[in-house]
């Protein structure tokens, strides 16, 4: 790693770190490492208010201390009550923002049994749920998710108000860009690629067309102290390096 | 007053194939695995099992006693996807009614406080909905009008679940981070077997918020020391992941034979030295 140059995992952690940007006193529920690293970095500079867990059921600030305590029961509690914003994981997602986490295949006899819905419908439909993926490709981002677990725009929409109220995806991160959903129809937009990727590349790694901008900006540049945190205090071993490998 | 204690094949004889069975614990955390353990040296079989799904699916679906499974997951945690209950249900063997995490939370309160449903937000819009037709929606009575899943009440014949520590008339006490669902679990069943780390006489210096199960939802109590090996019980004693790990990667076959062929305390000796065997 050279200590100048921004590496592709950096980047990824300062786009993950801005989906909690102005999100004031909710929890931040990141679902793996470079989500968490993003998360702490938001909460170190310029989203101090938010609150984090240890993964069980407390709830600590960035030097381990305790502030309070959140059992699944208390945590459920706070996904309907919408003060929270999870950055899960995605087995598929495609156009609309439909997740999958529960089977590849036909539900009834799947290919590949994976994890389960777990909280995905709850959490689409009560409180903000942003999506990071690791390696960008056809086989996650897909023209048609098998199991609708993480409820997107389009059967949102079908489903009625009850399930629109809440619903918002504000972000999914991958390790080629930022996509977001503000297009008339609730399609996915590519929102930003991170540097040294092209907007082609992206398109031939996804499996559905993506809106684009007229100019597709760049994610942006960590300050020094962001590099600094993340290199130094949130993530000294550099494991965020063997999540996303320098391209 | 009534003394409670039993062994787990009492519990067990007392439970029937085809009984529709509630399992505690989340993942691979606090699961009641000698119950479980003692379960998969009976011939019961046709469960239907409702469980925040951890090993106690796997090791039951794995073993063919599961003929229908509610459950949001399966994840053995360090280890994300539960081998046994993802081959079985590739292989087709078992039904699986899909519902989600806040979905079965709200089944398990309707079924404790007697309500044959409650109302929820989430599972609109989601396949939940797709793949398990039999759930029907509820219009609000009031100005709102809204529309929610009417989330059907997760009532059990029986409810297995492993404490900290109890008392011979069935309060338990949990010293954990996390009380998960198991007091629900006891409530809403018909009967509900705690088995716990140590029985104790009483709670006089407990601190009364760690006492989570009382004793009118609870039919027996079972003194299992290390009961939820190889899931956690902290802080009695963590995960044992290098067990997890060899549970997770040898054919069951050859994992029932050497471990579950005998009793609890076969099954503990049989751990202890696969234990010594990697030193």
């Amino acid at each position: 790693m050279n200590a100048t140059t921004t590496t592709r995992a950096e980047y990824c952690v300062i786009a993950c770190a801005d989906a909690w940007r102005d999100n004031g006193e909710v929890l931040a529920s990141p679902m793996g490492l470079i989500p968490s690293i993003g998360a702490r970095l938001a909460k170190h500079t310029f989203s101090p208010d938010l609150l984090l867990t240890d993964g069980e059921a407390l709830i600590v600030g960035l030097d381990g201390a305790v502030e309070g305590w959140l059992p699944y029961r208390q945590h459920l509690a706070m996904v309907t009550g919408g003060r929270r914003h999870v950055m899960m994981g995605a087995s598929q997602l495609d156009r609309f923002g439909n997740q999958n986490i529960s089977c590849i295949g036909d539900w009834q006899r799947p290919d590949r049994q994976l994890l389960g819905v777990r909280g995905a419908p709850v959490n689409t439909l009560n409180n903000p749920v942003s999506y990071w993926v690791p390696k960008h490709s056809k086989r996650v981002f897909v023209a048609r998710v098998d199991m609708i677990s993480g409820v997107g725009y389009d059967s949102a929409a079908a489903a009625g108000p009850s399930a629109t109220r809440f619903h918002r995806i504000p972000r999914v991160v991958s390790d080629l860009g930022v996509f977001d959903f503000a297009t008339p129809d609730h399609s996915m937009r590519l929102a930003g690629v991170h540097p040294g990727v092209s907007v082609e590349e992206v398109r031939a790694a996804t499996g559905f067309p993506l809106a684009l901008p007229g100019e597709v900006p760049r994610t942006r540049e960590p300050t020094a102290t962001e590099l600094r945190l993340i290199r130094t205090v949130i993530d000294p071993e550099g494991r965020r390096e063997r999540e996303v490998p320098a391209a | 007053m009534t003394d409670k204690t039993m062994t787990p094949e009492d519990v067990v004889s007392r439970l029937r194939s085809g009984m529709t069975l509630g399992i505690g614990g989340w993942g691979s955390r606090r699961k009641p695995m000698a119950l479980v353990r003692a379960l998969l040296r009976s011939d019961l079989t046709d469960l239907t099992v409702i469980s925040y799904g951890g090993p106690d699916v796997g090791l039951l679906a794995a073993a063919g006693r599961i003929r229908t499974l509610v459950a949001a997951f399966a994840t053995l945690d360090s280890i994300p996807l539960e081998p046994h209950f993802r081959a079985a249900r590739q292989r087709g063997a078992f039904e699986l009614r899909e519902i989600d995490e806040a979905m079965f939370m709200w089944g398990l309160q309707a079924a404790a406080h007697r309500l044959p449903f409650l109302p929820v937000r989430s599972g609109l819009g989601s396949d939940v909905m797709r793949v398990n037709p039999a759930l029907r929606t509820v219009t609000s009575p009031y100005e709102d009008g809204e529309t929610f899943v009417a989330m059907p009440a997760l009532r059990m014949d029986a409810a297995l679940v492993h404490l900290h520590r109890a008392d011979r008339l069935g309060n338990g006490q949990y010293l954990g981070p996390d009380p998960y669902f198991d007091d629900l679990f006891c409530e809403a069943a018909d009967s509900a077997y705690v088995s716990c780390e140590r029985i104790v006489d009483d709670f006089a210096s407990a601190v009364p918020q760690t006492l989570l199960v009382k004793r009118h939802s609870v039919t027996g109590v079972v003194e299992a020391p290390n009961g939820a090996h190889f899931t956690s019980c902290a802080p009695d004693y963590g995960r044992d992941e290098p067990f997890q790990k060899l549970y997770a990667t040898t054919p069951w076959p050859q994992f029932a034979e050497r471990f579950l062929s005998g009793d609890e305390k076969t099954y503990r000796s049989a751990v202890h030295s696969w234990h010594e065997e990697q030193q």
